[in-house]
Formats: C-alpha cells, structure tokens, sequence
C-alpha cells in the first residue's frame, strides 16, 4: 500500500524513473479537490493505466470488465490532460514504446486509434470461437446460440476437444452422462408408472412404494442383466 | 461477557460454531438451498462440498443443528480451449440450488464456461442375489445356473453420490459471471459479459439469447454486465446490472431478444465525490432481488444500496460499507483491490442486509432500525461457541483500544462471499479457504 506523499518504489520491469506521487491526488481533504473533480491528473497515473491496460492485453483471455474498465479509466484521465499545456516528459516502458507515444500525443484521436486497434484485436480472438453471430437485427425468437458452427469447418480438424459445438460431438458430451433418466425425472412425482419390479420380501414388509431413486436403480441393474444375457456377436 | 462501551448489536449476537477448513482451496461461492438444510460450497479447484445440517435433538438443547460434510464431488475439471490456445479454470463461480422436487436434491454449478446440473441423491440400500454375478461380482458362467432367484434391496451403509445430469456447455464465449433459477422451475438463465442466454433445463444443445450488448465493433465497448437474476415470483422478470453502476429490469414478453430495458435504474453521479475512479467504484458486483421481490440490493465497491422496483432514478437507501476507503482509492487502484468483486445478501425477511469487506471483516445493516455491525471471521480472534465482538475501523485522530487502523487492515484477507439461511439466523462466510457458520445465540 502507498502512504501518501511517498515517492514510487523503483518496480524491476520497468525502467522507469521514480516519480513522486502527485500529493494532491491522495489528498481529498485537499479543499480544491474536494470541492471540485480534479483538474490534471498526474502522470503517474497515466502511466500506471498505461501498464495495466497494456498487461490486462496480453492476458490470453483478458478479464473485460476489468479491461472496460482500465480503458474507461485511461481515457478520462487522457482527457483531463489533454489541455494542459505542459506535460512531463512520459519515459516510455520499454514494454511498448509504440503504444506510449501514441499516448503522448495530446488528440483525442490518437488514443481511440490506439485503443481501437487493441480492442480489435480482441475482437478477432473472440471471433475465431464464436459460435454463429447473433443478427444485429432482430432474429426469430430463440436463436440458438450453443449449436454447430458450420463456418468453422476447416477448424473441424482439430478434433473432438475443439472449442465449437459440432453436430457430432454432442453424443461424445453424454458418453460418461447417466441419460437413462432424461424423461422428466427432475420434475416427475414418486413414480406410478414404472413396474415395481420382481422384488419380494423385505421390499413387500417395508413402506410399499419405493424411492424414485432405488426404482431407477433397478431398472439399471435389470436393463444391466438383460445385456448381459444376450450373447455378443452375429447370430444366435 | 463482553464489557465493551460499544453494545451495537444485530438482532442477536452470534455464535460462532465452527471453522472448516477446505483443504487449501478457496473458496469462490456459497449458497444455501431452499430449505437451509444443506450448504453448498465451491472452491478454485473445481470442487464442491455440500454440507448437512444436523437434526436437532433433544437431549442437546445447546446444540442446534450443526453443518457437517455430506458430500464432496469435483465438478469441473481444467479444460483446454484448442481454438484459443487457453486453458479454462475449473474454479466455481456460482452454485444456485433448484427446490426440491423429490429425495434427490439438483444444484447448478458453473465455471467461466460451462454450467452442470448436477443430481445428489443417497443411496441405503443395495440390491443381493444376481444371478450371473456371484457376490464377489465375478460373472458366472450361465450354463451352470439352474435356478433363478429375485435380487432383494438390503440395507448399507448411507452412500451420497452427486452424478452429472445435464452439461450445458458452449454458449458463451465471454466468462460466465451468473446463473439464476427461474420461478417457473424449468428455466434458468446464465450471464457473461456481454450476453444472457436463457435454458430450459432439459435442452442442453440449445439455448436462446435474450439479452446481447456486445456492440458491432469491440472498440465502442464500454460497459459489460456483472451480475443477473430473475425475479423471486414473476417467471419473466430479470434484472442485470453493469460495470457503469446500472441496472435494467427486462420482461421477456416484451420481445424476444431484451436488449431494451421495461426499467432503467441509475443514481445520478454526486459531483463532490467525482474523481477518476468514480466509475470503478460505481461498478455493481453483485445485484440481490428481496425475498419478497419489491426491492433489488446492489453492491458496488464502497456502498450496498437498496432500490425500490417502482422508483428508478435513485436507490431508497444506501449503506456505507468501507467509506474509509474513498482516501485510498489511489493506492486500491494500483494493487488491483478497487476490482474486487464483493457479494451482499438478504436474511430470510428482508430486514437486514449482510456483505463483505477487508481484514476478515463483515458488516450488517438493519434496515428498520439503521443500525449497523463490524464483525470479525478469524479463527484468532474468536474461539468457538463465543459471542462475535464488533469491531471497528479508527478513520483518524486517536485510535481507541482495540479498535484497528485503516492502514493496519489486512487487504489480502477479503470476504467476497457469504450466505444467509432462508428463514433462520445462520450465516456462512467464506474467508479465502475457510468457512465460517454462524447462528443466533441460543438464550
């Protein structure tokens, strides 16, 4: 945590210099602050929007509110500085020098391009994945969004792990999934319709109805031993 | 007891139960269920642990009913994004339980991608005398068997098992922050970023998108959604809210795709508090219908708000939770901490309203009486079945005893999530990898 007041440590990966913290801006009992929204920002601050853009950027998968947010952040503070007649000298992280004198320049022009073609870039991640994008206008209601993504049919190569959806790959989904109980189990009532099943004995003296749950698993053990009956191979 | 000056107390005190520790995992969520018998839990790993409250008995009045560990599944494992070249974490972000319907119990659970439904059942018995299995389970050769007998259910020992039952995957490409269970009972919706999609839990291969706010070109991106969820009784109601501290209710009768909102609700800016993180600490984290459903609560970094659904240009109340922290935003900024994501929640009849902070800290607020409480979940600080001491933040001038300094609070030490019982006074709170249960003092 900064105390107030105190100048920035030296931070290993970046080689810039040590740049006090603008007092004014920790301060908000400061009577201009608190009466009014601050004037200038320092540059430290841009600076450490800058950093943390630029590193939320190089995550695989950025974290966007965390990035909106950045970018959100950056872009009042480029505003606040834009007027100022007389900026410090900005040294450039070594990390993206391009990127830095962009920055510096004083339109609001220049940021959104910079900006623009970062956030396009992720945009062009994002849209190697995406399943079929949803019509800017209005579609049919109920447009289905997690089904095949027949554009990606080079990409089919890559094999069953592949990121989309295919049509095939659904039976793989289920392949370790219990479905034998897909008809209406979540909602259905202790069970009428199935069988009792061949059970004797102490089923009979207990509660006469069955848990929902052990009829299922009956069924399992029968449907189980039927399989089993059945010789493999062609011909009986 | 207690010799404090300061007796402010909510409802009761607490008692504090028990600490369980969770391994070394975090945990990411928690939530009760319908009932408040069981409380699930899920963790970085992928992990969920539910536990069961104890039946109470007679002959230990003292002791209500405890949670103990009733089952412990994995339900996500890392996955590999091929197309992208990343891995997708297992860690849970959000558990939400579906009522009971019958023995079993189904609980959602999702990860940044994909949400399960998952089926917890027990098992007590278990089916004797096969006929091609011999008891060891060894197959038995069919030509040697003469007679035939009826396999009989006997008794064993309680088996909890938790099977998948349903994977809803691939339907969102940004990170999934929310899932809620409509009152209907057979749809339920998931947020990311930029889109909610609405599911029918029988159809996993399709799901309809009903609210998209990804604009045309990513570089006009300026808001994403944070948090979503239906209303408690009206099965086409939802609300969203966004990083610019907004918040849409939408009616899915209105149309189809509900990017436009029936209510708009939004605070206007205070313009002696602006600064250039006004609009990182105006991000909501969290949004909570009441029981009752005539109000939303919103978190956002500093405050917990109240709104009432017929009023949307400001919130009924507002509650400050950490206002000390509005010097430091600088310094909050630059370890990331102004991102963290706090959760809030109501108790069982909407009087009091509960979130996180920093240092092990939680706070309350009662609403009908306007008083409020700091309290402490760490095991040094509190030994088990001990009353709860409130604690106190010293913004300056002399720090009183026993009271602790803005600059001394522990800013790795974060409550993100907690829980509050559905009709009871019992609260779990998740501390980084250990869960704290609390209940009303027993008199």
């Amino acid at each position: 945590m900064l105390s107030k007041g105190l100048k920035r440590k030296r931070e290993e990966e970046e080689e810039k210099e040590s740049l006090a913290v603008d007092a004014l801006w920790l301060d908000p009992g400061h009577a201009a602050v608190a009466q009014a929204p601050p004037a200038v920002a320092s540059s430290s601050l841009f600076d450490l929007s800058v950093l943390k853009l630029h590193h939320s950027l190089q995550q695989s998968e950025p974290d966007l509110r965390h990035l909106v947010l950045v970018v959100n952040t950056l872009r009042r503070i480029q505003a606040s500085m834009a007027p100022a007649a007389a900026l410090p000298p900005v040294p450039s992280p070594p990390v993206a020098p391009s990127m830095a004198n962009n920055l510096l320049a004083s339109s609001d022009a220049a940021l959104s391009a910079s900006m623009a073609s970062l956030l396009e870039d992720l945009s062009h991640i994002e849209g190697l994945s995406q399943a079929p994008q949803p019509l800017a206008d209005e579609g049919p209601p109920g447009r289905s969004i997690g089904g095949a993504a027949p554009s990606l049919g080079a990409l089919d190569l890559l094999g069953p792990a592949s990121g989309c959806l295919l049509d095939d790959g659904l039976e793989g989904l289920f392949e370790d999934i219990d479905t034998s109980m897909y008809d209406n189990e979540l909602w259905a009532p202790a069970s009428e319709g199935l069988k009792p099943g061949p059970e004797d004995g102490p089923g009979k003296e207990e509660a006469p109805e069955l848990d929902e749950a052990e009829l299922d698993y009956l069924m399992d053990v029968l449907v189980g031993t039927q399989a089993l009956e059945r010789p493999p191979g062609p011909g009986r | 007891m207690e010799e404090d000056i300061d007796t402010r107390k909510i409802n009761n005190s607490f008692l504090r139960d028990h600490s369980y520790a969770t391994e070394a995992d975090i945990i990411s969520t928690v939530e009760f269920n319908h009932t408040g018998e069981l409380l699930a839990t899920g963790d970085k790993g992928g992990r969920v642990v539910i536990f069961q409250r104890e039946q109470e008995s007679k002959n230990q009045i003292h002791r209500r009913g405890e949670y103990n560990v009733y089952s412990t599944f994995q339900s996500h494992e890392p996955e590999f994004d091929y197309l992208k070249s990343l891995e997708i974490e297992e860690k849970i972000n959000k558990i939400r339980w579906l009522p009971q319907q019958n023995a079993a119990y189904f609980l959602l659970s999702t990860n940044d991608k994909t949400v399960k439904l998952w089926k917890v059942s027990e098992r007590d018995k278990r089916p004797e005398g096969y006929n091609l299995k011999d008891e060891e389970g060894r197959l038995r050769d069919p030509a040697t068997i003469t007679t035939l007998r009826v396999p009989v259910l006997r008794p064993m020992d309680l088996m909890v098992e938790a099977t998948p039952r349903r994977v809803f995957a691939n339907a969102h490409t940004y990170h999934i922050n929310s899932i809620s269970v409509n009152s209907d009972y057979e749809t339920y919706m998931s947020a990311d970023d930029l889109r909610i999609n609405l599911w029918n839990f029988e159809i996993t291969n399709q799901s309809f998108n009903i609210v998209d706010i990804k604009p045309a070109n990513m570089e006009e991106l300026t808001e994403v959604i944070t948090a979503a969820e239906f209303h408690p009784h009206h099965c086409n109601t939802f609300v969203y809210s966004s990083s610019k501290g907004t918040i849409r209710l939408c009616d899915m009768r209105a149309s189809a795709l509900c990017d436009r909102h029936t209510k708009f609700f939004e605070e206007p800016e205070d313009p002696s508090n602006r600064s250039f993180f006004s609009e990182i600490i105006s991000s909501i984290s969290d949004v909570k219908f009441s029981h009752s459903g005539r109000y939303i609560m919103t978190r956002d970094y500093l405050t917990v708000k109240v709104w009432d659904l017929n009023m949307e240009n400001r919130p009924i109340e507002t509650y400050q939770v950490h206002d000390y922290l509005r010097s430091k935003l600088c310094s909050l900024y630059e370890n990331d901490c102004i991102f963290d994501k706090f959760e809030c929640v109501w108790n069982g009849s909407d009087s009091v309203i509960m979130t996180g902070s920093y240092n092990n800290f939680f706070r309350m607020f009662d609403r009908n009486t306007k008083r409020d409480v700091t309290l402490e979940a760490s095991r040094e600080n509190s030994k088990p079945r001990a009353i709860l001491k409130p604690r106190k933040v010293c913004v300056g001038g002399k720090r009183r005893k026993d009271e602790i300094s803005v600059d001394s609070l522990d800013f790795s030490k974060k409550i993100l999530h907690t829980a509050w019982h559905p009709s009871e006074n019992i609260i779990a709170v998740a501390a980084t990898n250990n869960l704290y249960i609390f209940q009303d003092k027993v008199n």
